[in-house]
């Protein structure tokens, strides 16, 4: 192949990785951001939602589009409503507490990974696209809806990033984020902020998982490489900054396509992880994060 | 405390209970009472030597990649071990097996068979696949002088570069596979070859052995590519497939090889090229799912065919009723839980020449297993029959590995057909070492 279609195809590749990476990390982010909590378990969020849009798009049957858009939508809400039970029974009662609640969310990894396991079973399970259109181009074939997960990927940040910016939700959320005893002071309900936001950091990690599964498939260990990557992207994009883990997301995503398909997926690890240790070095707020006060 | 000395402490507090309780025989009687719980088979049989069961350790992949193939091979098992009890067991003595977890992990598998050796006490372990597990366990085995039987389909053992305590006698390896195998392929799907496979041990099986077998048949391979077994997605491996590609050669293992073979559909369209599988790349996958229309009129191998076929044995009609598969290679009842069928077989296998090999060497207990490596070793030919379904095998003592038929199935109408089958004497290779001349 030549080198054009060659690059085309690499960035294409890395588009598609950037747009799922880009909402997985957001969540992670959001997680990190305002609540000060590394979420180790926040992987398995992520395969609980293709697991789940594999039960659904089962249970419902008929038109696939009909099952993925029911995933689309009740996926999330499952993972959100797991969230906030969990948030309520172990974060809040270790107050936050950074060190335990690593260690809780690695308990919660496991649990999460096991329940998969024993209810859902070893295998990886297919979920049929909601269209099956198969884009030609002249040198290879590609999948479209590849490329209506990037669209909706982006549809799903810009949105994100509104009720971030434009509501009061957001605002409550950034006031938290900026200085949480303050916000109690005046009167945010804190204890409610973090609950909403841990469900949301999870539900962003489902949506993304049910935009990936028809391309990948449902597997309980499907967790590990998104929790990587993830913690990958928000260091490199700053913690709790919705820019940067976008730019972060879409620059290791492609670099991931390209430097893969042109010299090895190994390659591309290396860098990536160099890439991190670079901004830890330099600048470890991250290219877009504030340094701390 | 030891298990013993509270067992007979929970015996005196019986004797005394007439003058009460006190609360330290109470607590001595619970602590008894617990330790036999936690060490089931105690004294149970210290009595009746001969009565005893004959304890197999089952590796398994219960988690990890390989789980898949792990929940197959112990359905396999359970229905051999079931069968061989049923008709009086080995010398006379029931089987037990015991199940531990590896986690389809190198390090973890090394784990499970000391503990085999030192915490159960089995008599041999058995049933590893992902050749990764079977090369870290392999040590373990001999260092513990366990027999070890694996059904790995890897070269590892035949290679002699394991011990002599390790065995594969229920599938054939990777190398005799392709080298049977090669004929066909140079003669039927093409001679420019492209390899894709897994970037560990079994992938490297591949990737140097059909070259050569190849080249012999006047074909050649023009271009490897090595994948990670955790990728999920493939596409950005494609270009790499030269354009002048005849034939495309895959083996894949793992949770994504549904997607691996859906992206290469993407890819390529209805414009492909020939493709020639090795099963191990839709195993456990139903060939009817959706994205995989474009494999119609590809080929596989298959060790034991997935879907019945119209000129099946007596013997794998009862071995697919007793491990309850049905005709499309599906759990009885579920349609959509479909087999290992292509590997699990080996497991069956395995555990008849074990039984053979038991009672041959008159085997007692573990004191016996030397004897047990001796009498494997002595083993030359395993007959088509309820034993061994898959079909007629040779084995070969000083590489402690057998050689069987191979099938090449072609997917017709969403079905696998058989379409040709090799001879044992295709696959034999010269034997690159020689395991009998290891110390025991």
């Amino acid at each position: 192949m030549h080198f054009g279609p060659h690059l085309l195809l690499a960035a294409l590749e890395g588009l598609v990785t950037s747009a799922v990476l880009a909402l997985t990390a957001l969540g992670l982010s959001l997680v990190f951001g305002v609540m000060r909590v590394v979420n180790v378990a926040h992987g398995e969020f992520f395969m609980l939602g293709a697991v789940l849009a594999w039960a659904i798009t089962t249970a419902i049957g008929g038109h696939p589009a009909l099952g993925f858009l029911a995933a689309l939508v009740i996926a999330p809400l499952i993972v959100g409503a797991v969230a906030l039970v969990a948030e309520r029974l172990v974060l809040r009662r270790l107050n936050y507490n950074p060190e335990a609640t690593i260690v809780a969310t690695i308990g919660m990894l496991y649990i999460i990974q096991q329940l998969a396991l024993t209810f859902y079973g070893p295998e990886a399970r297919p979920v049929e696209p909601p269209f099956s259109y198969r884009i030609l181009l002249p040198w290879f074939g590609y999948s479209g809806y590849k490329l209506s997960v990037i669209s909706a990927s982006a549809l799903l940040l810009t949105a994100t990033w509104l009720v971030l910016t434009r509501t009061r939700i957001g605002l409550v959320m950034r006031a938290t984020q900026y200085d949480s005893e303050t916000a109690q002071a005046f009167g945010i309900p804190v204890g409610r902020v973090y609950g909403g936001v841990f469900a949301l950091g999870a539900m962003l990690a489902a949506i993304a998982a049910v935009l990936i599964v028809p391309i990948s498939q449902a597997h309980y260990l499907m967790g590990q490489d998104p929790l990587l990557l993830s913690f990958i992207v928000v260091i490199i994009g700053g913690l709790g900054s919705l820019r940067g883990t976008v730019v972060a997301a879409v620059l290791i995503g492609l670099s991931d396509g390209i430097i893969s398909m042109f010299f090895s997926p190994t390659l591309a690890k290396i860098i990536a992880t160099l890439l991190v240790a670079m901004v830890l070095v330099f600048r470890p707020q991250g290219l877009f994060g504030t340094a701390s006060r | 405390m030891a298990d013993k000395n509270g067992f007979f402490d929970l015996s005196k507090t019986g004797l005394t209970s007439k003058t009460g309780l006190t609360r330290r025989t109470a607590l001595k009687g619970l602590a008894a009472g617990a330790g036999l719980a936690v060490a089931p088979g105690f004294v149970r049989y210290s009595q009746a030597q001969s009565s005893a069961p004959i304890k197999i350790g089952f590796q398994s992949h219960r988690t990890g990649i390989g789980a898949a193939y792990g929940r197959w091979y112990e359905k396999t098992t359970a229905a051999a071990v079931k069968a061989i009890n049923a008709a009086g067991g080995i010398n006379g003595r029931q089987v037990e097996v015991i199940i531990e977890d590896d986690g389809t992990d190198p390090g973890r598998g090394a784990e499970v068979v000391g503990k085999f050796a030192t915490q159960h006490k089995t008599d041999i372990v058995f049933g590893t696949l992902f050749s990764h597990v079977v090369i870290g366990s392999a040590p373990a085995a001999g260092e513990n002088k366990m027999p070890y039987f694996v059904v790995s389909e890897g070269h590892h053992v035949a290679s002699t570069k394991l011990n002599r305590y390790v065995f594969q006698p229920g599938i054939t390896d990777v190398k005799s596979q392709i080298q049977s195998m090669a004929p066909w392929i140079a003669a039927n799907a093409g001679k420019k070859v492209t390899q894709i496979f897994p970037d560990f041990a079994f992938g490297y099986d591949h990737r140097d052995y059909l070259p050569p077998a190849l080249k012999a048949q006047g074909a050649e391979v023009i271009a490897q590519i090595a994948i990670p077994p955790t990728e999920s997605s493939f596409t950005k491996y494609f270009p790499q497939i030269p354009a002048e590609t005849e034939v495309i050669y895959h083996v894949m293992v793992g949770p994504a090889v549904l997607t691996f073979v859906k992206e290469l559909g993407e890819f390529y369209g209805s414009n492909r090229p020939q493709l020639f599988g090795f099963i191990d790349s839709l195993e456990a996958t139903d060939i009817n799912s959706p994205g995989l229309e474009f494999l119609d009129g590809s080929h596989f191998w298959e060790g034991s065919p997935r879907y019945a076929q119209t000129d099946d044995s007596e013997a794998q009609k009862a071995y697919r009723a007793a491990v309850g598969i049905d005709d499309n290679g599906a759990a009885v009842g579920d349609p959509k839980d479909v087999s290992t069928a292509a590997h699990m077989f080996g497991c069956w296998e395995t555990l008849y020449v074990v039984k053979k090999a038991m009672e041959d060497a008159g085997y007692k207990g573990p004191q016996d297993r030397a004897k047990l490596v001796e009498a494997t070793e002595a083993l030359t030919e395993f007959a088509e029959g309820p034993e061994h379904p898959q079909g007629p095998k040779t084995f070969n003592g000083k590489i402690h590995q057998c050689f069987g038929i191979q099938n090449i199935s072609k997917i017709e109408g969403g079905k696998l057909k058989v379409v040709h089958k090799t001879k044992i004497e295709d696959g034999l290779y010269e034997a690159e070492g020689d395991y009998t001349t290891q110390a025991l």
